[in-house]
């Protein structure tokens, strides 16, 4: 095998390389807060008593839980504008079916976070007279956020290497950077190993934090 | 419950010689299963009732009863003057009425339930804080004054993971003490414990019956009971069954499940 690695192709396009990343920073960032927010108020309503509000955003949970990402982001992207009849900008159906991913996964996070923290929490927290809000506010979720944070980050990191799969609805994402500089430089080891390693070195720390956060044992 | 039944119940407050908790008839049901039946129990003013009985026959769902972590599916409840009816079928109590009720009932668990992400003082502080809304100074001042009541003032900026099992339930203790309960609810309190840590919770249940607080105390403590109740009700299956001072309910029983329960606890 003499194969001979040529990472000159790597650094063609710098420019290429900057923007795919500002683009997949910025699709994560902005997934990940959207799908938080959409977690939490999934998750508060799995937690409700009511089965009109449970078995609905269940349903939701549960569907982009169980199909595929990129089916998602090839139906959003395709089907979506479609199905509704309406124009939806090309970088906001992109991003749809990220989002709902994230926010489905959250959903459950934020959900077992709260009901993990021991009953006993809230039967002490009532005796001394608190309203159930001010017992959700100042008992329960100041302990339960601590416990969501690690699969949170965990989930974000996912997250964050699930943006690759935009490359095919054409989001100029560091995927699609990749392949740009592959079609036109014929070196997909050498660009692909790069890419690898560039997701790797963004990844690892949030990693690591991670790490850190299960491992704080003040709760 | 009725809300109704729930007011405040003026021509009670000329008569402060009624004892401070009525318990008529009151009965928990789940589905199929009588947890409390019937039961009937008045504790006046500054008295520790005791009440002992086998695993499951119904004294903690009892104790949640009062407190209204449980609802009562029957019966009448009456502590200082709020009274209420339950099981009438008519509107219920509403979640800021039976907060308020609670507010004025404390309780301490078998499992402390130490708020973790508090330090000790927190803790004790955070009842007067949200629940009364009194300023800082004031909570903080009311709760470094339990703490140091129980023997834990140095102990104020630790948190519950840091205490031993004696010292997190005198913590509990101190955090239901901090509302100033006009009746405090002991639910097994030392049955966590370790046995060279029941003594100094006891203690402080002790001090506290000699400053006349009044109390009902759920207990397999046989000897502290004898020794500082002022009355004592055996429950079993559910039920009262056999109610009187601690000389007639350990020395004096005749009921034979009682007789029975009894010996289990000599040595």
């Amino acid at each position: 095998m003499g194969y001979n690695w040529d990472f000159g192709a790597v650094t063609l396009h710098p420019g290429l390389w900057f923007w795919g990343f500002v683009v997949t920073i910025g699709y994560s960032i902005a997934t990940i807060a959207a799908g938080l927010l959409i977690g939490v108020v999934c998750g508060m309503a799995l937690l409700s008593r009511h089965r009109i509000l449970t078995a609905p955003v269940s349903g939701f949970v549960q569907l982009f839980r169980c199909t595929p990402l990129l089916i998602q982001i090839i139906w959003f992207y395709y089907a979506l504008p479609v199905a509704v009849n309406v124009s939806i900008p090309a970088w906001l159906a992109a991003g749809l079916g990220l989002t709902c991913y994230m926010g489905a996964f959250s959903a459950e996070i934020f959900r077992g976070g709260i009901q993990s923290i021991d009953r006993g929490q809230w039967q002490a927290a009532r005796a001394i007279g608190m309203m159930p809000r001010q017992v959700m506010q100042r008992i329960v979720l100041p302990q339960a956020t601590r416990r969501m944070l690690p699969p949170f980050v965990n989930q974000s990191v996912l997250q964050l290497k699930n943006t690759s799969l935009l490359s095919v609805v054409a989001v100029p994402d560091l995927m699609y950077s990749a392949q740009i500089l592959v079609s036109e430089t014929f070196r997909p080891l050498e660009i692909y190993t790069s890419l690898g390693l560039a997701y790797f070195v963004i990844l690892y720390p949030m990693q690591k934090l991670a790490k850190r956060l299960e491992r704080r044992d003040d709760i | 419950m009725t809300s109704e039944a729930a007011r405040t119940d003026g021509a009670a407050r000329a008569a402060d010689e009624r004892p401070m908790i009525e318990i008529e008839d009151l009965h928990k049901r789940y589905g199929e299963l009588e947890a409390v039946k019937a039961a009937r129990l008045t504790v006046g003013r500054g008295e520790a009732q005791f009440i002992i009985g086998p695993s499951g026959c119904g004294k903690s769902t009892l104790l949640r009863c009062i407190n209204l972590l449980e609802e009562p599916t029957g019966g009448r409840l009456r502590i200082g003057d709020v009274s209420i009816e339950f099981g009438t079928g008519r509107k219920t109590l509403s979640t800021r009425e039976q907060a308020a009720f609670r507010a004025r009932v404390g309780m301490v668990f078998q499992q402390f339930h130490l708020f973790p992400h508090m330090t000790a003082l927190q803790n004790v502080m955070e009842g007067p804080r949200t629940v009364k809304r009194l300023p800082l100074a004031e909570a903080q001042e009311i709760a470094e004054g339990l703490l140091a009541k129980v023997g834990l003032a140095a102990k104020r900026d630790v948190y519950p993971r840091h205490l031993s099992g004696g010292q997190a339930q005198r913590v509990a203790i101190a955090r239901a003490l901090a509302m100033a309960p006009e009746v405090v609810l002991f639910d097994e309190v030392t049955s966590a414990l370790d046995p060279e840590l029941v003594d100094e919770v006891l203690a402080v249940i002790r001090q506290l019956t000699e400053e006349g607080m009044t109390m009902i105390v759920v207990t397999h403590e046989m000897s502290f009971a004898r020794e500082v109740a002022s009355a004592v009700s055996f429950m079993d299956h559910g039920a009262i069954v056999e109610h009187g001072s601690p000389r007639a309910i350990f020395e004096e029983a005749d009921n034979p499940r009682l007789v029975a329960f009894l010996r289990r606890f000599r040595r």
